[in-house]
């Protein structure tokens, strides 16, 4: 419910932008100052750690384009990070060094997948669609284990390093770091652009009332398919920088535990809100870290705790930032 | 008589056993208010349902502008100028009314593919939302979420959603049901007014609105068309007042 029922129109100065914004921008600003802090010690830990939690954030923020702003509850998000991840690692392995090529390639699979098997599973809806997404990144997932020639079950190391227009950028931790905030930035402000845009508006709207959207004229199909092909590139992207940053690939990058992680950082971040997935991801993994330092049994902690959160903070961590935020429903 | 704008020929429908739509043939003509009337059941959504394309027919066609729509998805007839209103209200209920309604205006100016851009910010696409909202006396609830509007509210902005669409004909499946006497009266009036600029297919239960809007009347019962004529021919007709007029008095 809203809890605003003005009859003028609601002014929007750009302060209420910022305003709105305002956890997303604390965030980035505590991402951007990571490496001058890590260099006072434990540097390779703390700047792989940002940089794997910066990933899961991309991924996450491309998910709820479907989950949250789409109402789509896609299973096999990760096949997309496992898609990304071993294109990288075979082009790497095959002697293409140049990144820009890399991300083509990624970018060119990544909407291909998407655009086939979102045309298959958006065919169906509710449980069918979850089911079949989960089929699709299974499928993907027996792929890369029985891809012998590039290790198979035990996945394949990266020997050797990207280079971004010649320059070695990405072979240091610090500018895979740079290069991962980067595109998590890009990420954040392409996604919220676009649920504000005419074709988000579509988007949202056939989430609460597909019949309506439809008897309007819109082809809500050809809508949740582009969604779909968007989010499975952008996630595409982020495996890409997932296999870069650990110089190391393995199908474990596309489990189907690995999709439901990223549902729950949607779930626990709030889902269709606008800094809500970029903060679950956010959340989730520095929990994950701090209770694996607690104690070794720290997923008998931490199920549950995400139960509980799901449970009773409805909404996620962006209901509890409301007061801060002022996010209210938006059209 | 000119072309129709609507066209339904030898409409079959069932439901199992059930026969929802027997051989129904009908046509709307340019600048007609054509009312469909029946007692509960009878069939009448089922066959909007069938015109806007939300059902399929198991025989029969359906024409629109001049062409053969009865294969055509719903997204396609709306496309073409095919507007409908829903009995049980549809709308969006988490945008405000004037993004419903600006949604609908945004359907016929330019494409929707476009992924930059604040929609809800666009003149362009409000301005007309407005009016539509003004014409059925919504403009100062522009602000408020569907889902909070009150259920006369609700109808209005059905209507206004149906309008700003600029049909070529329009499709009302009981715009009053459930409102009260004065929003009623509200409501006939913009009808009322509608009437001039739109074709429409009129499913009413309220026989004052039907009396005061249509220059045609159908009577449909158990899916049949059982009466078909001008508002006073229907009411003379004995049979129909015995099978739903009489019903109602
Ligand atoms: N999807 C459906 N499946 C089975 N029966 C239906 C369905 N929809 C409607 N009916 C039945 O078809 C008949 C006509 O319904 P409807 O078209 O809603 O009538 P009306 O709008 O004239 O009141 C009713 O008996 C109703 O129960
Ligand atoms: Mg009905």
């Amino acid at each position: 419910m809203s809890r605003t029922l003005s009859t003028t129109a609601p002014p929007r100065p750009t302060w209420q932008g910022l305003r709105l914004y305002s956890p997303a921008i604390l965030v980035f600003l505590g991402l951007a100052l990571v490496p001058t802090f890590a260099s006072l010690g434990a540097e390779n830990y703390i700047l792989g750690l940002v940089t794997r939690l910066m990933i899961l954030a991309i991924a996450a923020i491309s998910l709820d384009l479907l989950l949250g702003h789409g109402g789509l509850v896609s299973f096999g998000h990760a096949a997309f990070l496992g898609l990304g991840a071993y294109t990288t690692g075979i082009l790497l392995t095959e002697g293409v060094f140049q990144a820009e090529l890399i991300v083509l390639a990624v970018i060119a699979l990544s909407a291909l997948f998407a655009l086939v098997t979102g045309a298959v599973s958006l065919r169906t809806s509710g449980v069918y669609f979850i089911m079949i997404t989960l089929a699709f990144g299974q499928m993907l997932f027996f792929a890369a284990s029985s891809l012998a020639a590039y290790g198979g079950d035990d996945g394949l190391t990266l020997w050797d390093r990207a280079d971004l227009f010649g320059t070695d950028l990405l072979h240091t931790r610090q500018g895979r770091f740079y290069a991962t905030l980067a595109v998590l930035l890009a990420t954040f402000v392409v996604v919220n652009a676009v649920v504000d845009s005419r074709f988000g508006r579509v988007l949202r709207a056939a989430k609460e009332n597909p019949t309506r959207v439809a008897a309007l004229g819109f082809d809500v199909f050809r809508f949740r398919l582009a969604a779909y092909v968007l989010a499975g590139t952008i996630c595409g992207i982020a495996g890409m920088l997932s296999a870069l940053q650990a110089e190391f690939v393995s199908p474990a990058i596309m489990s189907w535990q690995r999709s439901g992680e990223l549902i729950v950082m949607v779930v626990l971040g709030g889902m269709a809100t606008r800094n809500g997935a970029l903060l679950g991801a956010l959340a989730f993994v520095l929990l994950e870290v701090w209770l694996a330092d607690l104690t070794v049994h720290w997923k008998l902690i931490f199920g549950p705790l995400l139960v509980l959160v799901v449970l009773y903070a409805k909404g996620g961590l962006a209901a509890l930032l409301r007061p801060l935020t002022a996010e209210g429903r938006h059209g | 008589m000119a072309e129709p704008i609507l066209e339904v020929k030898n409409l079959d429908k069932r439901f199992g056993a059930l026969v929802v739509s027997d051989d129904v043939t009908f046509d709307l003509q340019p600048g007609e208010c054509h009312a469909l009337i029946g007692p509960n059941g009878a069939g009448k959504t089922t066959l909007v349902h069938q015109i806007s394309g939300l059902l399929a027919p198991d025989a029969g066609t359906i024409h629109f502008a001049g062409e053969d729509v009865t294969r055509l998805p719903v997204h396609a007839r709306a496309a073409r100028g095919l507007a409908r209103t829903f009995q049980i209200t549809a709308v969006v209920p988490g945008f405000t009314a004037l993004d419903n309604t600006a949604l609908a205006v945004q359907r016929r100016s330019g494409t929707s593919f476009r992924f930059w851009g604040n929609a809800a910010k666009e003149a362009a696409l409000n301005e007309p939302a407005r009016e539509a909202l003004a014409t059925v006396g919504l403009e100062a609830k522009a602000h408020v979420p569907a889902a909070n509007l009150a259920h006369g509210e609700k109808r209005a902005l059905e209507l206004a959603i149906a309008l700003a669409m600029q049909p070529k004909a329009l499709l009302l499946d009981e715009p009053m049901a459930g409102v009260g006497h004065d929003e009623g009266r509200q409501l006939l009036a913009v009808l009322a007014r509608l009437k001039a600029h739109v074709p429409m297919l009129l499913v009413e239960h309220d026989m004052h609105a039907v009396f005061s809007l249509a220059d045609r009347i159908s009577v449909l019962v158990y899916g049949r068309i059982l009466a078909s004529g001008d508002p006073e021919a229907v009411r003379a007709d004995a049979e129909v007042r015995r099978a739903y007029l009489g019903e109602a008095a």
